[in-house]
This record gives C-alpha cells, structure tokens and sequence, in this order.
C-alpha cells in the first residue's frame, strides 16, 4: 500500500515537476492529488484520505502557512505530515512553518537528491 | 535610483544587485533546467516608456524596501525554457509555457529575495503576472531597473531588477 500524496502549489508546472521527481527518486506513490491553493486542498482533504501534504508557501485565496494552520487545527488531519516546499528561503518564514507544525522545509530550487533526502522518512 | 536605507545606513549598490540576480539565475538554471547561464554586461534601463514584444513575467518585491523582479525573452526561449523545465516539447506559448516562465521567474527573484533579506530586511513576494504579445508598452514607479542578460543554447533572456527604500520608510515621522 502506496502513500496517497496532496501537492498544494498555484504553479501547474511545479506540480509536475514534484510528481516526476518523486518518481525519478525512486518512491511509489499512491493516489497523487493536486490543489492550486489552499481552499482547493481543504476540499480535498475532506473527501481523500492522504498521507503526506506538499505545500507550497505564496497561493491565491489560501497561502501554504493558512493551509498549514488549518490542517493542524483539524482532529482528523492534525497528524498528516506537512512539508513546505517554497521560493521564501528566509529565516523567519521557515520558524514561521515549523511553529505551525510543518514537518520540513524546502527551498525552490531543488534538485530531485534534495527531495530524496527530506522526503524518504514519510514515502520510503 | 538612491539605493541607500535611511534607517539602516544600509546600502544595496548595483554591482550588489548584478551580483545576487546572477547567483539566483546560475542556481535556478542549473538546477531546474540542467544548463548553463552566462552573464552578459549588465546595465541600467530607465523607466520610459517603449514597445517591448514577447513573454515577459513580472513579480513585486514589498517591506521595507520594495521593487519588482522581471524576466523578459523571446516566444521561442519561452518555449525553450517550458521545455527543458516540465521535459515536454513545446512549439508555441500556452498557458502552460506562461506558467513556467512565471515560476522560474518565481524561483529566481525568489533566490534573489533570499540573498538580499539580509540588507534589506524581510520582504514579501507578489504572485508571478507574465504577459505575452507583440507592441505592449510596461511602466512601473521605479525610476531606473537594473538589467542583466543572460545567454543560454544560443537564446537571450534578461532580468531586471529594481529595488530601493520604501517611500513610506524615508517620510519623516511625527516627532521628526
């Protein structure tokens, strides 16, 4: 049994990118779904179950730190593990994450080591 | 343009911008594209109005100091680049090769925001715009962009840069 994957991004492109480097890394994936903010993620979270929420951090109408708020705030989602994959490099946007409960932090670029590296203790 | 911050006696000069837009470009293309960018010689562009054509993305950089970041090229790079990006052959601009160049334009200024924080202090990044057409004029407030081109599989891509103090941040406050 696969893990079922959420990628949050506005960015079609880096929603594939992700998806083509989870799987050059060598992980099998379940059911991956996708959202291009947080309000889309929200509704599907409340009809898939998943075992693991990429997020990126500047949406529309939801941005990834909202998203993580609620997702944690959530008794039936509080323990999927959320990891923040975004352009904010800066110090305090990454305290910020974690202080929410994000379970890691990417910065954009990466490269596909990089995901294999953060990625492997929740898709290995 | 007056790079200096006034309450910080900070100062971001030009070849601190040329510098720190050439390691986020380097980075991002050498990461994500699998090629190499070369620098050309920087310079400054006014901010006057001219007929520009292509796909040009544009993101707005607000804190303490505020100012935006571009990249503007050709159709045929854009394509190019959405190419060697997403690895799916693209012959004309769609929404998906504007949504590439919006996202490495995302991921470049992005670096560059990462590198410069520490002068300016935090500053936030707008959501990526991209533009596509023949004979668009583009204005914003800054007076002047700093622009380096880039050279990459025989395309030319440049970015542009423009960045100082808040105006907000020079007014004098009430007890002044």
């Amino acid at each position: 049994m696969f893990p079922d994957l959420l990628i949050v991004d506005d960015s079609l492109a880096i929603r594939k990118i992700l998806q083509r480097t989870l799987r050059q890394a060598g992980f099998n994936l379940g059911n991956v779904y996708e959202a291009g903010d947080g309000l889309e993620a929200l509704a599907v979270l409340r009809s898939h179950k998943v075992g693991l929420i990429l997020t990126d951090m500047n949406m529309p109408n939801m941005d990834g730190l909202q998203l993580l708020g609620q997702v944690k705030a959530n008794d039936e989602w509080k323990d999927v593990p959320v990891f923040v994959i975004s352009t904010e490099g800066g110090q305090s946007k990454v305290i910020e994450a974690v202080r929410l409960g994000a379970s890691g932090y990417l910065r954009k670029p990466f490269t596909a080591d990089q995901i294999k590296g953060r990625l492997e203790k929740y898709l290995g | 343009m007056d790079n200096s911050n006034p309450s910080s006696g900070l100062v971001l000069d030009r070849d601190e911008i040329v510098h720190n837009v050439t390691a986020a470009c380097q980075e991002v293309f050498t990461t994500m594209l699998g090629i190499e960018a070369t620098p050309g010689e920087p310079y400054v562009q006014k901010n006057v109005l001219g007929s520009a054509a292509g796909v040009m993305s544009l993101i707005g950089l607000a804190g303490t100091w505020t100012g935006a970041g571009s990249i503007i090229c050709s159709p045929e790079c854009a394509c190019r680049l959405a190419s060697r990006l997403l690895m799916t052959e693209y012959q004309s601009v769609d929404h998906e090769v504007l949504d590439a160049v919006a996202e490495l334009t995302n991921m470049i200024v992005g670096s560059f925001k990462t590198l410069v924080e520490s002068r300016t202090g935090p500053l936030g990044l707008s959501i990526p715009s991209v533009v596509y057409g023949r004979n668009f004029n583009f204005r914003n407030g800054a007076d002047e962009w700093t622009v380096v081109p880039f050279f990459s599989d025989d395309e030319q891509i440049e970015i542009r840069v423009c960045l100082a103090p808040s105006r907000a941040q020079n007014k004098p406050g009430p007890g002044d």
